[in-house]
């Protein structure tokens, strides 16, 4: 018996005027599955996930959550995480309250302790101090901060992930730090997962699949066990960081 | 040939620039609509709302009070000059109560609230969304228009009525503080006439008048915000369109709400 994909993508479009993001992506993630998409700086990656969330609208296509079209986003949404690229936290509130943000609202909101100690716990899960709940995201480095973006990511113990280039900006240090996590957290939670980054030892680390986008379409698909021996020039060029191929290196 | 290619040229300009500017009306009136419908739907955000009375209101008092102030003062002092053409000196405290409390105060605090919150809300949101702050709150179950837009122009649209009649009472006092100081007015004689000649139509006039500047300036300040381009010139470019929209809109408005308040 054949399961549906827990994300289906189905023809998607989407230009800007003359610019032409997205021609026809069809991509598919099973349910519990951690998807890393790959491909050159403005080849429409990060417009692929805004999609997914409705944040943009597509101009043709499809996209089948569990098999049906989104017609409640507020519902998707409610079982959702994004760690953002660079960061996106809320400037004005403490990191307590980032993290726990989902939680303290609507009719079944967390009280402020509870919001608290369910952010403290979280914020442990990705390795930071209980003092750091009551610091202001400015007073973090990049690193804390990609970390608080991951423990808000995961607050709510969502079905469905997104990363949005999890390792810009790190040291390797760091960046290894946090791929170790997402891939913990995606097992754990059983989380459907999908990755948008550059970042090879992110690839590795993260992904049971990779696709490649290029020119707007998905140029490579597979497990990421195939992915050396893909046997396709483009998928080889980049993952191999080569500046001769066919994908242009002036864009 | 050549002056048809350039009338031509003129005309398609002026062609483009025209419907651009409908679009960004239409686009503004959308906004605005958004705005207004989603006041009237949950879920709400008292907590934000009472944070941004707080900040355009109480926050704004000093920069309105020194203005209506000063302002209240000058208004003595050029009353009494032209009056004094007319032998009509005595007229001063009415007219800088009236001038006050009609126009002045409502024109002055809406204007230095457009400096002051319009840019403000411009540059946060405008930053906001530059930082993906914005896409957050939407992944996070939370819409940005009520979050952040709603409350942000129903605190003005509160807050400045609370902030003008402060501004009027200060500017009024401005001008009793020259006129007895300064012009030799008796003090109770300059209260009386201040008093005397006000009218309740005179007090709730401004006070419209101000309840629809703090909607104008937190909508254009949060539209610019929404609509702002992306790094820092973005921004910077945003908090000008917010603070110069909302500036002209409120000269504009002020002088249809004088027509509407005060038919002759």
């Amino acid at each position: 018996m054949s399961t549906l994909p827990k994300i289906d993508l189905k023809g998607v479009k989407k230009s800007f005027g003359s610019n032409h993001v997205l021609r026809r992506i069809d991509l598919s993630v099973d349910k519990g599955n951690s998807l890393v998409v790959i491909g050159g700086s403005g080849t429409g990656k990060s417009v692929l996930l805004k999609c997914i969330l409705g944040i943009i609208q597509p101009d043709a296509g499809e996209i089948l959550i569990d098999g049906a079209s989104l017609k409640n986003r507020e519902e998707f949404l409610s079982h959702f995480g994004m760690l953002f690229q660079g960061g996106a936290l809320f400037d004005s509130l403490p990191v307590w309250h980032n993290v726990a943000f989902r939680l303290r609202q609507g009719k079944a909101k967390l009280s402020k302790a509870d919001a608290q100690e369910l952010a403290i716990e979280k914020l442990r899960r990705v390795g930071l101090k209980p003092e750091v709940a009551f610091q202001f995201p400015a007073e973090l480095s990049g690193g804390m901060q990609k970390r608080v973006g991951l423990a808000r990511a995961i607050a709510s113990e969502p079905s469905v992930i997104f990363f949005d280039e999890p390792t810009t900006g790190l040291d390797p240090i760091m960046a290894g730090v946090i791929n170790e996590l997402i891939r913990e957290i995606v097992v754990d939670l059983g989380a459907t997962a999908i990755t948008i980054t550059h970042d090879m030892s992110s690839v590795r680390a993260i992904a049971d699949h990779v696709a490649m986008i290029h020119a707007g379409k998905v140029r490579w698909h597979g497990e990421i066990s195939a992915m050396d021996s893909s046997g396709d020039a483009y998928v080889d060029q980049f993952i191999n960081g080569r500046a001769e191929g066919p994908i242009e290196s002036v864009r | 040939m050549l002056a048809i290619n350039y009338i031509n040229e003129a005309l398609a300009s002026i062609g483009r620039s025209t419907l651009a500017l409908f679009a960004a009306i239409g686009r503004l009136v959308i906004f605005a609509a958004s705005a207004i419908s989603h006041m009237l739907r949950g879920p709400f955000y008292p907590r934000e709302l009472l944070t941004q009375i707080l900040r355009i209101g109480y926050f704004s008092l000093p920069v309105v009070g020194l203005t209506t102030l000063f302002t209240g003062g000058a208004l003595a002092l050029q009353i009494y000059a032209g009056g004094s053409r007319f032998n009509a000196e005595s007229v001063v405290p009415s007219i800088v109560a009236i001038g006050m409390i009609r126009e002045l105060g409502p024109v002055l605090a809406g204007l230095m609230v457009a400096g002051r919150v319009g840019a403000s809300i411009a540059a946060e949101i405008g930053t906001m969304k530059v930082t993906e702050q914005i896409d957050a709150l939407t992944t996070l179950s939370a819409n940005p228009m009520k979050y952040l837009v709603v409350p942000r122009i129903l605190a003005a649209t509160i807050a400045m009525p609370l902030l003008v009649l402060v501004g009027n009472i200060i500017g009024v006092f401005g001008g009793f503080l020259v006129g007895t100081l300064r012009l030799d007015f008796n003090a109770a004689a300059y209260i009386n006439n201040t008093v005397d000649f006000m009218e309740t139509g005179d007090v709730t006039s401004g006070l419209i008048k101000a309840a629809v500047f703090g909607f104008i300036v937190a909508l254009m300040g949060t539209y610019s915000g929404f609509n702002s381009g992306r790094g820092a010139q973005g921004v910077g470019q945003a908090t000008t369109n917010a603070v110069v929209a909302a500036s002209v809109l409120i000269l504009a408005s002020n002088y249809l709400l004088t027509e509407l308040l005060f038919p002759t």
